[in-house]
């Protein structure tokens, strides 16, 4: 009997070895997470739908305000947002790991509170990719596992990249992020998924990733196609000489409804749907006589 | 002791009381629901809330709102003007100008310099605001001239103004955070913070008082106050650094909370009627009972929900001030005005 027992020990101590995590976040620190967290509360939408896509819906006890996908986290609590998270209604949840931002207020309030933080803020493809690794590891997913839906995900940017047509291909292409107007540059995250479908941006890396763009500078680039967000659709046509743009007097512009900004401007699981939009949007107006 | 000293010590004793009852009312408040700690011993968590979270972020708005109640008054006597607030040396701006430096040098990558890390927000909004305080200084050649001062300051507020709009322009990523910064909240605060609050708070109560003689000569005009003898030049010096300590360390720890130091000193004017010594201690006292008190109102009215305080003060301050100008236009027959 007793060696019986010293057997399960020695399995169980075994397995929880193997499950014991350390990852790094943003600011390479080392997190460690002793065993796979079972309740997790993330304040970031691209981290949220993250631990969802990796099949940990289950896990998450509370999310961030601006976190809207998948639906069947409607239910779960709400802590407030990235620039105010409630700090009492986080302990009160008894997180074992809270998923933030690199930027969001009160993570050091968290982590002297006694919680464990993990950082992560993905900005472009390399970070996606790393973040989703990063956090599998952090939930104690198998490596495999997270290797799938990455690869799951990179199929999905691939088909849309195939979709293009050569005409649509041809295409140059301004990407308004919101109405300030902010464009995405390419080396923004949506700005890379563009340069991967072979369409040219207006806007060049140098700038930034996401440049405050004056009107004047997009009349002269000439976009053949315009995409942009909902809060842009009424001020576009107000604006000085856009009137004699070319894709404003062809319609070639694509203006996308928030839920569908969501998918685009989230650098997180839903990239391929992202793509698979911005695809369509090209193929449409590369139909649209010139 | 004089009656009128009198009146003085009660307003001080109750408003201290007012204080010490909404702090207390402040650990039992929150988005979690009222929760009496003193009803016999919790989970730990329950624990965790009450101690670590709301006992300091209560202590440390009172200590704020102390902090900018005080800066308020020593600015009103020192500038003989009653619009004058706490923000008025540019501390304001100076410190969205370091608060959104630091966030674009850290949030723009990933590996940020690391000395800046361990500055921290606070200690860059802290930083921001006293370089502000010296470069006013600068401009206005010293303290002589309070005019100057007052000019200096305002045009220093406007100049970092715009190159803070210019930082977070270039740097979209950061607006969320100033934002959140410029609203001021207490919900950060920790034990720690207070700590520092309480110091800062206690140094410059008591240089205040020292020089409160000063500001009571400054009533007379500044020649009549030279003609007495009142080392000017000196207490200017001191008085403006009190301003400068207690605002930076205020706006570090909790943002830009509105209205506190501009309404607590009025306040305190229409109640009694002392010398400057008391009036700069009610005004502490008044600061910090307004602003924990708003601070309790902002986390239960739209409990789970939690407003930024800042907000709520803007709202309530304003609101205050505006009913005043109005009542006193009315008794006056509109030549009156706020004094």
């Amino acid at each position: 009997m007793a060696e019986w027992f010293m057997r399960v020990a020695c399995v169980w101590l075994l397995c929880s070895a193997a499950q014991a995590a350390t990852v790094l976040d943003d600011q390479q620190q080392k997190i460690q997470i002793a065993k796979p967290p079972q309740r997790i509360v993330s304040l970031l939408p691209s981290l949220t739908e993250t631990v969802c896509a990796l099949g940990a819906r289950q896990r998450l006890v509370g999310v961030d305000r601006y976190s809207n996908w998948p639906a069947s986290i409607a239910r779960v609590p709400r802590v407030g947002g990235g620039i105010d998270p409630n700090i009492e209604s986080i302990v009160a949840l008894k997180p074992d790991l809270v998923l933030a931002a690199g930027s969001t207020r009160g993570a050091d309030r968290l982590q002297a509170l006694g919680l464990t933080v993990l950082r992560l803020e993905p900005r472009n493809h390399a970070d996606a990719q790393r973040v989703l690794r990063t956090v599998g590891d952090a939930l104690g997913v198998p490596a495999p596992e997270s290797e799938r839906v990455w690869r799951e995900i990179q199929a999905g940017v691939q088909a849309a990249v195939q979709s293009l047509s050569p005409q649509a291909k041809a295409q140059r292409v301004y990407f308004e992020v919101s109405s300030a107007p902010y464009g995405a540059s390419e080396s923004s995250f949506i700005g890379e998924t563009l340069t991967r479908m072979g369409v040219a941006n207006i806007l060049s890396a140098a700038m930034g990733p996401f440049p405050q763009v004056n009107p004047e500078f997009v009349v002269r680039a000439q976009p053949d196609v315009i995409m942009a967000g909902d809060s842009s659709r009424v001020s576009m046509a107000q604006r000085p000489g856009w009137a004699s743009l070319k894709a404003m007097q062809a319609q070639r512009i694509c203006v996308f409804k928030q839920a569908e900004s969501d998918m685009l401007v989230r650098a997180g699981p839903r990239m391929a749907e992202g793509a698979r939009l911005m695809a369509e949007c090209l193929n449409r107006a590369a139909g649209v006589q010139r | 002791m004089k009656p009128l000293q009198h009146r003085a010590v009660r307003w001080a004793l109750g408003l201290l009381l007012l204080g010490v009852t909404t702090v207390l009312l402040g650990t039992a408040a929150g988005s979690q629901g009222w929760q009496a700690w003193w009803l016999g011993p919790a989970d730990e968590v329950s624990r965790q809330i009450v101690w670590d979270i709301r006992l300091p972020r209560s202590l440390g708005a009172w200590l704020g709102g102390a902090l900018l109640g005080l800066a308020g008054a020593v600015a009103q006597g020192l500038f003989r003007n009653p619009l004058a607030d706490p923000y008025l040396l540019g501390s304001a701006s100076g410190a969205s100008l370091g608060v959104g430096t630091y966030l674009s040098l850290f949030g723009g990558s990933a590996w940020a310099a690391s000395w800046w890390m361990g500055v921290g927000l606070t200690g860059a909004a802290f930083v921001g605001a006293v370089l502000a305080v010296l470069l006013t200084l600068l401009l206005a050649r010293g303290v002589q001239q309070t005019l100057r001062l007052l000019l200096a300051g305002v045009v220093v507020g406007v100049v970092l103004g715009a190159v803070t709009s210019m930082v977070s322009l270039l740097q979209p990523q950061v607006l969320q955070a100033m934002q959140g910064f410029m609203l001021g909240s207490t919900a950060f605060v920790s034990w720690t913070a207070c700590a520092t609050l309480g110091c800062v708070l206690a140094l410059c109560v008591a240089l205040a008082w020292a020089f409160s003689r000063v500001l009571d000569a400054l009533t007379l005009g500044e020649s009549t106050a030279h003609s007495l003898g009142v080392p000017l030049r000196s207490a200017r010096l001191v008085l403006v650094g009190v301003i400068s300590l207690s605002t930076g360390a205020a706006v570090a720890h909790i943002g830009l909370v509105a209205f506190v130091g501009l309404a607590a000193p009025h306040l305190v004017r229409s109640l009694v009627r002392s010398t400057h010594a008391w009036r700069l201690l009610l005004a502490a006292l008044m600061g910090g009972a307004l602003l924990s008190l708003a601070d309790v109102l902002a986390r239960v009215l739209f409990a789970p929900q939690e407003l930024p305080v800042g907000v709520l003060t803007a709202v309530l301050g304003g609101g205050y001030l505006l009913w005043r100008i109005y009542r006193d236009t009315g008794l006056r027959g509109g030549a009156g005005g706020l004094s």
